[in-house]
């Protein structure tokens, strides 16, 4: 029987978060996700939360960008608490947030420019030059120049991802969140994406918080890093404390180790 | 005995909840020109898609029952020398019951699937939520411009159905019987007020609100896989289906009640 998680570590003590999760609790029928999840992120910082699978990572995103209502506490971005927030006032606070999905979610009757160009009609652009330059510079960036008419399918999973993240970041967002930015993708594309995640943050102090198994991508992304464990954040602390940390299930997880039983005890 | 109950109980509490999450769609759908964006483009596409796409269908659907409605009609009324009173009851019949019934069914199957099937799988996509992620209400971008084109599509298909169905029992009748064509034409002119057309219509728009919404709501509720989309499809055709069946059944008397068919 694995021991009972401590309380969340009280973090973020900075007056001005972008994001801030507090007590979030939020369960799919009897199983619980989210059980009191504490997390606050701040202006222009990279935030990276690890965990193993089915411990509410992606649901944490989801509930920032108010996909997801929570069954109790609050979720407040840029200083707008989201939670219960009707679907049509939640416009304004999503155009500020770029997010970058686990599958790409790119839509599947659009090409790769139209898919990109697509939040710049919504946000009301409607001169096609300039639509086109952006377009152009934001799959530059993630290097699809040239595979503007390409239809979603007959994109590999890795350059679907990176059609997302330009169509994420075309709009110049506030804020990133990157759902996996590098599962499934090869060693090289995963450094590329991840000296992305990293340039999206210095030129343009874009907060960011990245979800992530790639223990390489959290060290290198992560200004800090959240272990998420049975619903709610585990450890928090720089990418170097949590390398120093003595804690066996922190090191479980971040060492890949599962215990001669079969059952990691960071699971 | 419990167990019927018990059945019986759940199918009465999933039929409400899902008639009170197709209401709500409605409101939605309704307030979205009003609160929300509306998008020309995306209501063209549809109105190809759904009147454009269907014509085919209706057609051949509308001049085959037309046609065979006039032949049984001759047969029987050939034995008692009624046959030219063919025209006035398969027009009658067509602009009444059959042009909007069989249309609102055809255009269920052909398009009322497709709303689903493509909305389910937008869901289990994550497309939908790529679009709330944007700032785009998925009842604006998805199921209004569907509303819009089928209101406007479904009339056009029902009147197109009936025309067709008409043209086809005249050449069954006068051609093929060899009845004369002025006098089936006389009965049809005679006996076929504009309030028939006018009741096929109204009819229409009523099937057009079903089919969008009930589609559109089915698409919406796929939770996750292939597999539910494949059934939550399968629902949307049999309940739109079921639907337009038993609201024709009212509005026909309704409508008698303020239109009555016309006696010459």
């Amino acid at each position: 029987m694995s021991k009972p998680a401590p309380k969340s570590p009280s973090i973020g003590k900075n007056d001005d978060p972008f994001i801030k999760i507090e007590d979030v609790h939020k369960a799919f029928g009897t199983q619980e996700v989210l059980r009191g999840m504490n997390l606050e992120v701040q202006r222009g910082e990279s935030m990276v939360i690890i965990g193993g699978s089915g411990t509410g990572k992606s649901v944490t995103l989801k509930h920032i960008m108010g996909l997801l209502q929570p069954d109790r506490g609050r979720v407040v971005v840029d200083g707008t608490e989201v939670n219960g927030l009707p679907e049509r006032k939640l416009g304004p606070i999503r155009r500020k947030i770029g997010i970058l999905f686990q599958d790409g979610a790119l839509f599947d009757s659009f090409n790769v420019a139209e898919n990109v160009a697509f939040p710049l009609f919504e946000a009301g652009l409607r001169d096609r030059k300039e639509i086109f330059e952006r377009v152009r510079e934001a799959l530059s960036v993630v290097n699809l120049e040239a595979h503007l008419a390409k239809m979603p399918n007959n994109l590999s999973g890795g350059m679907r991802k990176r059609v997302s993240l330009a169509r994420a970041i075309v709009t110049h967002p506030e804020c990133i969140l990157y759902d996996e930015p590098t599962s499934g993708l090869d060693p090289v594309v995963s450094d590329q994406i991840n000296i992305l995640i990293r340039e999206m943050q210095s030129r343009y102090k874009v907060t960011s918080l990245v979800v992530t198994h790639d223990m390489k991508s959290a060290y290198h992304v992560g200004d800090r890093i959240a272990f998420a464990r049975e619903g709610r954040v585990y450890f928090l602390g720089k990418p170097s404390d949590i390398k120093a940390s003595k804690d066996p299930i922190v090191q479980d997880f971040i060492e890949g180790r599962s215990r001669p039983d079969g059952n990691s005890a960071a699971l | 005995m419990t167990n019927i109950f018990s059945l019986l109980g759940r199918i009465v509490v999933n039929a409400s909840r899902y008639a009170g999450q197709v209401g709500l769609l409605g409101v939605e759908t309704v307030k979205s020109p009003v609160v929300g964006k509306i998008r020309p483009n995306l209501i063209g596409q549809q109105l190809v898609s759904i009147g454009f796409g269907s014509q085919f269908v209706v057609i051949v659907t509308g001049a085959f029952t037309g046609a065979v409605f006039a032949a049984q009609s001759y047969y029987t009324f050939s034995t008692v020398g009624l046959e030219t009173a063919v025209g006035s009851v398969v027009s009658i019949a067509l602009c009444r019951e059959l042009g909007p019934v069989l249309t609102g069914l055809m255009v269920t199957g052909r398009v009322g699937a497709a709303m689903a099937a493509e909305i389910g799988t937008m869901k289990v996509t994550e497309q939908i939520d790529a679009l709330r992620s944007l700032g785009v209400h998925p009842v604006d971008y998805l199921v209004f411009p569907r509303f819009v084109g089928m209101i406007i599509s479904i009339p056009l298909l029902i009147a197109e159905s009936i025309g067709f169905g008409i043209l086809a029992s005249y050449l069954v009748t006068v051609k093929g019987f060899g009845v004369p064509g002025a006098w089936y034409m006389n009965h049809v002119r005679t006996f076929t007020a504009p309030e028939d057309i006018g009741i096929g219509m109204i009819k229409g728009f009523f099937f057009a609100i079903i089919i969008v919404l009930v589609s559109c709501q089915y698409g919406l509720s796929v939770r996750s896989g292939a597999v539910d989309v494949g059934k939550n499809t399968t629902s949307a055709v049999v309940t739109s289906s079921l639907m337009i069946l038993i609201a024709n059944f009212f509005l026909s008397v309704l409508l008698n009640y303020f239109f009555p068919i016309r006696v010459a």
